[in-house]
């Protein structure tokens, strides 16, 4: 299973929905929610966040060296090879 | 005010509009408390699907309802963070189309 890391925000359904399929399916994931973050670890989070996704939408899912936006579920699962 | 109070009030004005509450009633309280926290922590209800900067006038667009709301529940049928929807929406069983972020990208000023 290749490594996941998710930018989410503590507010957003789409992210909690994301954080839940991980959970229910047992996939053991990172996460980091970017609005609970401040200063300069928040700045340089965002600054990540927008080389991977320009939008800086939430979440932004990496799956490997894949990423994913949003809760896309089939995606994820292609990402994930499941 | 709790996300009770904020529901009524918030359905009363935005039903009569064509903007229902998602039937999914576990998100929608959900998101009416990332409003009330975002209220909180910002002073206005911004959009809990996305980061604010916490400059109220750079965020205008992102304060709830947002701006996108009308051009997304158009042609998606909901609105980006699926809490208002459309009656047909609603009604239906899904998939749901997902709605990508209309705002633009030179609008983050973080």
């Amino acid at each position: 299973m290749p490594p996941i890391k998710m930018y989410s925000l503590s507010t957003c359904g789409h992210c909690k929905h994301t954080k839940k399929f991980f959970g229910d399916n047992g996939i053991p994931f990172e996460f980091v929610d970017v609005d609970l973050l401040q200063g300069q670890e928040r700045t340089d989070t965002i600054e990540k966040v927008r080389t991977y996704n320009p939008n800086c939408s939430f979440p932004t899912i990496l799956i490997g060296n894949q990423v994913v936006v949003g809760f896309r579920e089939n995606e994820i699962k292609e990402a994930l090879g499941i | 005010m709790n996300e009770k109070e904020l529901y009524e009030q918030l359905r009363k004005v935005q039903e009569p509009k064509g903007y229902l509450f998602n039937k999914d009633s576990d998100l929608v309280f959900d998101l009416l408390r990332g409003l009330l926290t975002n209220k909180e922590r910002y002073g206005y209800m911004n959009c809990p699907c996305r980061l604010a900067s916490g400059d109220r006038t750079k965020d205008q667009d992102i304060i709830c309802p947002c701006t996108y709301r009308k051009q997304d529940v158009e042609e998606y049928g909901s609105c980006y963070c699926s809490l208002y929807v459309s009656q047909d929406w609603n009604a239906s069983e899904g998939p749901h189309p997902f709605v990508p972020e209309r705002r633009p990208p030179e609008k983050f000023s973080f």
